[in-house]
């Protein structure tokens, strides 16, 4: 009889690591016919295949978004043809053009009225950072200021191929969700704010002129003289 | 609500309706509408299904497009011309090109005159053979004829693409000339493509022009008369649809026009119908007109060899230029006071212009008809709110 404690019995269920499967193993069970998956690659490979965007045209940027889903380029191809004329259908805002500031309200209103899990594409320099017409006085200079932005897509306009380029990056980004833990999309988590609070039209700017939750002035990093 | 209107075996239907005659339905269409073609608003007031009332709010894509070109140097508002009515980019660079060769006294050589003439007439097939289509989605044919459209402008793009270097924005003209000059593969490949038009605007036209739907659809709505047309300015196709003969390339004759045959389509009744068959026809014309235009292209400089680029300072001065746009009268006012900017620079939009008829053309329709008189009138909100 040994004085010794005997080790603590570990729980049958929940064993202390699971053996992990190699790719090549995977496919090899695929080959027979098996198929083994796990709830969140099931989750994430239906959320990315079946984008749905909202049929929401704001300028040039419009026509080639139009034309991407016309026969020669196909968005079809990639699961995101359905262009849903409400909100409440879509899954995708691609924010397609020049939002001036008597749009932007609207814009995010929009945004607040698509059901989660909702994605947004900024098309062009417009959308990104005002582009040609950041000089002028009625022109928002990024709608990042206002609602987050999961794909720029840089151009003026951009390729209908540059945005199923973008389209397949925001494909790759959902596959790269997890379903728990600091990966998982946004409002998986619990500090999503959930709604974002819409500008109002004012005298001067928009008020607030952004949103402090999303986006915050870059700062200037000037360099040291040698 | 009047208690009386209650009855003890439920809602007397009658005296409901006769309490609630006449009541008014305020509407807000846009300007996130799928129907408006961009982001436009109209205010619908409604009696029953009836328009009594319409009021347009503009603005949503105003892009301070005037104070901008007041602020760049006469060739830096060429590129910002491309996306005034993105969807003809050539022919508002040429209007832009005409207002300040104007100013400066500046001669065009012939052969850039011509290729002018060309991208001017590719752009109306462009932008009449997707206006078109977008009308019919309008209509309610979900995708067909918008496909077809789509189709055939990709073709025309491709042109523009691999003579500019970008699809839609072109950039192409210059003052004095334009910037490339077209090798002969690229003429072959436009007359290739002008052969093989007609070819599908029958294919179009079977599906669309005597199609019975179409026609009890759009045939005595919005309908405008050829006076109230004259007297708001109204230019472009939807003019000739009620039936006066204005053409500014027969009127004004500019570029190499002259030399052309073509004839100038007009509608009868000023309808929506009419409106789209001008339009299809005015497409028969460009094919006529880009066939006479590539067999007597002459050779010689694209550009005028004493044109000056850079350092571009017109006299002291005012310019109008216009040329007959796909969708009107598109025009540009400079005044000059002999520095590198413009001192007043302002756009007259066709669209913007056309649009201002549009309650006249509802009243009285229903609210389904408000949506394709819109896609009649053939606006794009660059241009409108600019």
């Amino acid at each position: 009889m040994s004085d010794a404690p005997t080790p603590p019995p570990s729980p049958a269920h929940q064993p202390a690591s699971l053996p992990a499967i190699t790719d090549a193993e995977r496919a090899e069970l695929r080959r027979h016919g098996i198929l083994l998956t796990s709830l969140q690659e099931l989750y994430t490979w239906g959320n990315s295949h079946s984008v749905w965007p909202l049929n929401f045209g704001l300028a040039c940027c419009a026509i080639e978004m139009i034309a991407a889903s016309m026969a020669k380029f196909d968005i079809a191809r990639f699961g995101s043809e359905v262009f849903r004329p409400s909100p409440r259908q879509a899954d995708l805002l691609i924010v397609s053009g020049t939002v001036t500031k008597k749009m932007a309200p609207q814009v995010v209103r929009l945004w607040n009225q698509m059901p989660e899990p909702k994605y947004c594409i900024a098309m062009g320099a417009c959308a990104i950072s005002g582009g040609p017409f950041k000089q002028g006085y009625n022109v928002l200079k990024g709608i990042d200021r206002f609602i987050p932005v999961d794909i720029y897509i840089p151009g003026c306009p951009p390729r209908p191929e540059a945005l199923l380029h973008g389209l397949v990056q925001l494909q790759e980004k959902i596959k790269g969700f997890t379903i728990k833990g600091p990966d998982a999309p946004r409002h998986l988590q619990k500090a999503d704010a959930g709604e974002y609070p819409v500008p109002e039209f004012g005298a001067r700017d928009l008020e607030p002129p952004h949103n402090p939750a999303v986006w915050s002035a870059p700062t200037l990093v000037r360099a040291e003289k040698s | 609500m009047n208690p009386e209107l209650l009855t003890p075996g439920g809602a007397n239907v009658r005296a409901v309706h006769d309490a609630f005659h006449g009541d008014l339905l305020e509407v807000s269409m846009g300007p996130h509408h799928p129907s408006t073609h961009g982001v436009f608003r109209m205010i619908v007031t409604l009696d029953g299904e009836r328009i009594v009332k319409l009021k347009p709010v503009f603005g949503y894509l105003h892009r301070n497009h005037e104070k901008l070109g007041e602020t760049v140097s006469y060739l830096g508002s060429m590129p910002y011309t491309d996306r005034l009515d993105y969807l003809s980019a050539m022919t508002n660079n040429w209007a832009y090109a005409i207002a300040v060769e104007k100013l400066a006294g500046q001669p065009v050589p012939e052969r850039a005159e011509y290729v002018r003439v060309i991208l001017a007439e590719l752009t109306r097939l462009l932008n009449h053979t997707c206006l078109a289509g977008f009308l019919m989605q309008d209509c309610g044919c979900s995708g067909t004829p918008l496909m077809y459209a789509f189709r055939e402008r990709e073709k025309i793009l491709d042109l523009f693409e691999s003579l500019s270097g970008s699809r839609m924005m072109c950039n192409y003209q210059r003052f004095g000339g334009c910037r490339v000059d077209p090798t002969p593969a690229w003429v072959d490949a436009t007359r290739t493509l002008v052969g093989n038009y007609g070819a599908f605007l029958d294919e179009f036209e079977a599906l669309l022009t005597g199609n019975e739907i179409i026609m009890a659809r759009t045939q005595g709505v919005g309908v405008l008369s050829a006076a109230l047309a004259i007297n708001a300015g109204v230019t472009g196709p939807m003019l000739r649809a009620t039936g006066v003969a204005s053409d500014l390339r027969k009127s004004d004759a500019y570029g190499v026009y002259p030399r052309f045959q073509f004839r100038v389509p007009l509608g009868a009744h000023g309808d929506v119908y009419d409106r789209y068959m001008v339009r299809v026809l005015e497409m028969r014309e460009s094919i006529r007109i880009l066939e006479q235009a590539l067999a007597g292209l002459p050779g010689g400089p694209i550009m005028d060899p004493k044109a000056k680029l850079r350092g571009f300072r017109p006299k002291a001065g005012e310019a109008y230029g216009r040329i007959e746009g796909p969708k009107g009268e598109i025009g540009f006012y400079l005044v000059s006071d002999g520095g590198p900017n413009p001192l007043r620079y302002r756009v007259r939009p066709p669209s913007f212009i056309n649009l201002t008829v549009l309650e006249d053309m509802c009243l009285g329709q229903t609210v389904a008809d408000a949506v394709i008189i819109l896609g009649s009138v053939d606006i794009v909100l660059g241009e409108v709110d600019r």
